[in-house]
């Protein structure tokens, strides 16, 4: 690794200050799992790494059931999935930060990392995507809402000037009637990265048999992660039975722009975005069903 | 001369400083500053858990910690395991369950054991290799680490006198 | 031999204790090859070829010498001038440091060494070198094509066991004959024959290559390392570095895993050379990105076999060609893998040809049961076919063609005294094959596999200690637990308890000559070697007591740790007793013995898989796996079980996920333990042992080494499995998701 220098800003104010300086050489550090290894391959070359865990905006987690979930951005993934309201009200976050790495990773990776890593394969941002998770950011003087769905601009980069950092994520309160869930297939049981990952979000009316809305967004098969906006209009008001549910995996079949790599081929990349599509909107279906 | 940074911190109770580059891993600080070098080195990305420690009560992949990061934190290494001359029950388990053959991945696996015995004293199977699943071993299979982790469960309640 | 005890009487073998040095592996305190310091060290890190084949037009190291903190710089010009015409030492040498060309991503260039690990991987940014790219051969069928590039434009292929002036890719190609295998073909009613191929896949062991070397002002050089070997440490050393054996220590560490891929020196030479210009001593440890691209892993290549039989299930004729990649220079494990490809068939007409291909990839080396893997994937398909065309059950039809005791092997040996037959009765009486499997997706597969094993030199010593313990001195690094074993042999043959004798591993400079952990030879050779020891140390304890007592030797009787004399039954003594008094009766007592045995028996053993399918994703879970092996007897269960288990979870991850997965530049994308894929605790199921005992009667305690046949069966087990669950056959590996879709998504 290139030599680098370490500051530990313990205020938003102090944080921001180093940004408005010189974020143009500086990475925000928070869990680590990602820009570590970016640093290591040379990918990343900052002069100064800003460690973030201690300042107090990004280590909220808050819960209210008329403005939803707010998540900090440096709250480390373990203390997300054990926390009682996220399990109750948004499962799905559950789904994707239980198999983000292995055990120790989730012991110190961050939502907010796995959003500004930008990664194609990231997990938790089809999960954010459909849900309809905005993201907060601040730099010296400005703060801006950006849609999760508008965050990341490529594979590695997002919306984030050099001045600017995450403060936190948040998840809109739940609608009555809705449920989501997030999925992946990897090729071992645990420790890949996703060759596809999909979330889903459905609302169902209140008889449960026609769709209102779905959100459906892909991990792995397009230089960012995709959102289908053609299941959301096309299951808008239909049925739910298996045949619409079967027409949306193929939609999203053909939303997707995978490459092949070691991690899959093409065109095994599109077979699975439909079979994963299904079982997931399905999945979200039970969970509205169960609650 | 590059910059070194003062780290205070704990490891296995006891005070421990020194002083290391910011670049410098909480791994390479244990095993190349201070010298403890139980702790190894498998793939230095977070891949196979040989370099697992416990930090503020987590288990980590402590290539993926800096060692600037630990500053005023505290940590558990394999060498805090034992007390004293007594081994650990979990450490006795892998020794009579013959759950090491070339024995590299086994602090990794021993102090991820520790953290999943502390969190959930017992685990069924499946939970037992889910929670083991970024320690990779390639002597064992794992069989007889799973049979050392159910047994070590099994000595540490009889410890308690449940 | 004969053995020299009745089994049943085994006092120490068969048993289960701890292992001597396991205590330390449990807290952190047993040192390998990466926790070695010393006064003084320095850091070396390797600057290594980004190209997979290119002539090097210059080498610039000065801007990396002016780094502060940069001591040293060596390249190939700092070893020894190779002697014209000597092939062989250019090839050891040129795989240690590149000289003119590289032949592979990965291969070193230039070492460094520095104050700091990160001084000197930034003094390899700052190492200029001008390179020629050639086209570069990633394949056997590649390299054989006539159009590619030479790899090695000056060497030519050895065929049929003379040199030719053929210059192609191929290094050799031999052939084994036995009968006449057309008129085999002639008499089948059913032929069925197939191409296999496999991929490169790696050792896996979880410690990267480490060593530190020393090279002192007196010309003398120390080296401490990881390795399966430091007597053929020693030699390489001598060999590579043009000094006497004389000169040099090995002093081997722990090891954190080897399989045959720390067999081979890489970095040793390149941390002797920086030590001798740097006066001090240099430890190179390799990254996991080198261990992938820069050490040996097995090749990939293609198995064809080709088998008539007639409608009763008899084998009429068996055929196969073999073509393994050996990397960038010859040696690939395709001599070994034509010995086993029918190793378990009885059957007088027999043709095989095997070819040792040089392609642009890192040398191979051994991975445990090196070939025999390649090659079972292949026949064991073969015959799962036959048998199913048959309608003859596949453990039924392996029995009925199973080779016998004096039966040829088809590159000449008969085969000794063996247990395939039985492996094949345990395994048709397992709980896991009497059990039905049902539903869909879902198919059982089995496979048998062989390892011939070796013998090679050990050597033991053992002293006596005044209270009656012993030390026992032996050079055989022990990677899986067999410092236990030997130290249990030893025990056995001196009547006294287990935890009376302190084994040591110790180096090159402090034992006779041991070979290298490996060959499945440990607890076979050096156990032999001990227990020879152990009767020398015995004779000579006998000699004393009948000094003591004054009566002839022949009337001195040891047993179950008492002496005794015919000639009075007054006298009786302990080991103990008699330990306690040899510093006044003559001094202290020490026994030695070495062998290097003429007979091995190899060890054969099989794989039951249950596997189960996802059809809509490929994936597939091993539901139930058992491991059968003949380890003809087994001193410690444990070890021995331990053995199979791992042999097994490597050749599942062999069959389902492992590959070296090039671009089309031929750089290596998977180079790292994130995306090559090896098995973790939640990719395998419990894995159950069976262990089968027939004695080999050439060790004194029946022993044969098990440590590789359990890796030849899982493969092919598994693609069997897969035919059943998916109705198709697959003649490629890794059997991965996207092979089963695409294979599903075939037309029949």
């Amino acid at each position: 690794m290139k030599y680098v220098d370490y500051e530990r800003p313990t205020s938003l104010k102090s944080a921001l200050d180093i940004l408005s300086e010189k974020g143009d050489v500086t990475k925000v550090l928070a869990g680590g799992t990602d820009i570590l290894v970016k640093l290591r391959v040379r990918r990343e070359q900052p002069d100064l790494l800003m460690d973030s865990k201690e300042i107090p905006e990004l280590n909220e987690l808050s819960f209210n059931p008329d403005t939803g979930l707010t998540i900090g951005a440096a709250v480390p993934l373990y203390k997300l999935y054990a926390d009682a309201d996220v399990k109750k009200h948004y499962p799905a976050l559950v789904d994707s930060t239980t198999i983000i790495g292995g055990i120790p990773i989730q012991g110190r990776a961050t939502l907010g990392g796995n959003l500004c890593n930008a990664a194609p394969s990231a997990d938790a941002i089809p999960t954010l995507i459909v849900l309809g998770a905005t993201a907060t950011i601040q730099s010296s003087g400005n703060t801006r809402e950006v849609s999760v769905s508008e965050f990341c601009t490529g594979p590695g980069s997002n919306v984030l000037k050099s001045n600017e950092i995450l403060v936190t994520i948040n998840v809109p309160a739940p609608a009555d009637n809705s449920a989501a869930h997030y999925m992946r297939f990897i090729p071992r049981n645990e420790m890949d990265i996703a060759v596809v990952g999909v979330g889903s979000y459905v609302k169902l009316n209140a008889s449960g048999d026609k769709f209102e809305s779905v959100n459906v967004s892909l991990a792995s098969v397009a230089p960012t992660p995709l959102n289908v906006t053609e299941i959301s209009e096309f299951l808008s008001g239909k049925d739910v039975n298996d045949e619409n549910i079967e027409k949306a995996g193929q939609l999203a079949k053909e939303a997707s722009k995978p490459i092949s790599d070691m991690r899959g081929t093409a065109e095994y990349r599109q077979h699975l975005c439909s079979v994963l599509t299904k079982r997931s909107i399905n999945k979200s279906i039970e969970r509205i069903k169960g609650a | 001369m590059s910059k070194k940074v003062h780290v205070q911190t704990k490891i296995n109770g006891e005070d421990v400083e020194f002083l290391c580059e910011p670049r410098q891993s909480l791994l390479e600080c244990l095993r190349d500053v201070i010298g403890m070098t139980g702790t190894k080195e498998g793939c230095n990305d977070g891949n196979c858990g040989a370099c697992t420690v416990i930090l503020e009560g987590r288990t980590v992949t402590s290539c993926l910690v800096l060692g600037v990061e630990v500053d005023g934190k505290e940590l558990t290494t394999i060498e805090g395991i034992a007390d004293g001359d007594k081994l650990h029950p979990i450490q006795t388990a892998f020794l009579e369950n013959a759950a090491l053959q070339c024995g590299i991945c086994t602090p990794g696996f021993i102090i991820a054991t520790k953290s999943l015995l502390d969190h959930n004293p017992d685990p069924s199977e499946y939970e037992i290799r889910w929670w083991l699943a970024n320690n990779l071993c390639r002597c064992t299979g794992y069989d007889k680490i799973v049979r050392a982790v159910q047994d070590s469960a099994k000595k540490i309640k009889a410890q308690a006198g449940g | 031999m004969t053995n020299i005890k009745d089994p049943k009487k085994y006092e120490v073998i068969g048993t289960r204790p701890l292992r001597p040095d396991g205590t330390d592996k449990v807290t952190g305190r047993a040192i390998y090859g990466g926790d070695f310091e010393m006064t003084g060290l320095i850091h070396g890190k390797i600057f290594r070829s980004p190209h997979p084949h290119a002539r090097i037009k210059s080498i610039n190291y000065d801007k990396a010498l002016e780094l502060e903190g940069v001591i040293a710089v060596v390249t190939a010009d700092d070893l020894p001038v190779n002697p014209v015409g000597n092939i062989a030492i250019g090839y050891s040498r040129g795989n240690i440091l590149a000289k003119d060309k590289v032949l592979y991503v990965g291969h070193a260039i230039a070492g460094v060494a520095a104050t700091d690990p990160h001084i000197a991987e930034e003094a390899l940014n700052l190492i200029e070198v001008d390179y020629e790219l050639l086209s570069a051969a990633m394949n056997v069928e590649e390299a054989m094509d006539s159009s590619s590039q030479r790899i090695h434009e000056n060497s030519f292929m050895k065929e049929f066991g003379e040199m030719t002036t053929t210059n192609n890719n191929i290094d050799e190609h031999f052939q084994h004959k036995m009968g006449n295998v057309d008129k085999g073909f002639d008499n089948a009613d059913l032929i069925v024959e197939g191409k296999y191929s496999t991929v490169m896949v790696h050792q896996g062991y979880i410690e990267p290559q480490a060593a530190t070397a020393l090279w002192r002002a007196d010309g003398s050089l120390t080296v401490w390392n990881s390795t399966q070997g430091s007597f053929p440490d020693r030699d390489e050393l001598s060999n590579i570095l043009d000094i006497p054996i004389s000169k040099i220590k090995v002093v081997p560490l722990e090891i954190g895993g080897g399989f045959g891929g720390k067999i081979p020196i890489y970095q040793e030479p390149v941390a002797a050379l920086l030590s001798k210009k740097a006066g001090k001593p240099v430890k190179i440890i390799m990254s996991r990105k080198e261990v992938f691209e820069s050490t040996g892993p097995t090749p990939g290549g293609y198995t064809w076999v080709k088998i008539g039989v007639k409608n009763d299930g008899k084998i009429t004729a068996m055929q196969s060609e073999l073509a393994f990649e050996a990397g960038a220079y010859p040696g690939s494990p395709v001599g070994m893998g034509s010995l086993c490809v029918f190793a378990a068939y009885k059957c007088d007409n027999q043709l095989v040809d095997g070819y040792d291909v040089i392609v642009n990839k890192p040398k191979t080396a051994a991975y445990r049961a090196p070939g025999s893997p390649n090659a079972a994937f292949a026949t064991e398909q073969v015959i799962d076919e036959i048998s199913q065309k048959l309608g003859i059950d596949p453990i039924d039809f392996r029995m009925m063609n199973a080779i016998s005791e004096g039966d040829r092997r088809v590159d000449g040996p008969k085969f000794p005294v063996n247990g395939l037959k039985q492996v094949l009765e345990s395994m048709k009486n397992s709980p896991q094959y009497q059990k039905k499997l049902e539903g869909p997706n879902k198919g059982r597969g089995i496979a048998v596999g062989y390892w011939f094993n070796v013998g090679l030199q050990s050597s033991c010593s053992i002293t006596v200690n005044t209270d009656g313990s012993v030390n026992l001195i032996e050079g055989s690094t022990d990677i899986g637990g067999s410092r236990a074993s030997i130290a249990m042999q030893a025990a056995e043959t001196l009547e006294i308890a287990y935890e009376s004798v302190n084994p040591s591993i110790v180096d090159t400079s402090t034992v006779g000559y041991t070979a290298v952990t490996g060959g499945s030879r440990t607890t076979f050779s050096t156990g032999y070697a001990a227990h020879l020891a152990a009767e020398d140390v015995r004779d000579q304890m006998i000699k004393r007591a009948s000094e003591i007592w004054g009566v002839s030797n022949d009337s001195v009787v040891y047993s179950k740790g008492q002496f005794s004399s015919n000639a009075d039954p007054e006298l009786n003594m302990s080991f103990k007793k008699l330990a306690s008094q040899l510093e006044k009766t003559g001094g202290s007592i020490a026994g030695n013995g070495s062998i290097n045995p003429k007979k091995v028996g190899g060890s054969f053993s099989g794989s039951i898989c249950d596997l189960e399918i996802d059809p809509d994703t490929g994936k597939s879970t091993i539901l139930d796996f058992t491991a059968i092996q003949d380890a003809g007897k087994a001193i410690h269960p444990s070890y021995v079980e331990g053995q199979m288990q791992g042999g097994s979870a490597q050749g599942i991850g062999w069959a389902l996920n492992e590959e070296y997965f090039y671009d089309q530049n031929g750089i290596m994308n998977n180079s790292s333990l994130l995306d090559y894929r090896m098995p973790t605790s939640l990719d395998l199921p419990d894995i159950n042992t069976i262990i089968v005992e027939v004695p080999d009667p050439s060790h004194p305690y029946g022993v044969r080494g098990v440590g590789e046949a359990n890796i030849v069966p899982p493969t092919p087990a598994i693609a069997n499995a897969m035919k059943r669950a998916t109705g198709k056959r697959f003649y490629n590996l890794p059997m991965n998701p996207p092979a089963v879709i695409s294979k599903l998504n075939q037309d029949s």
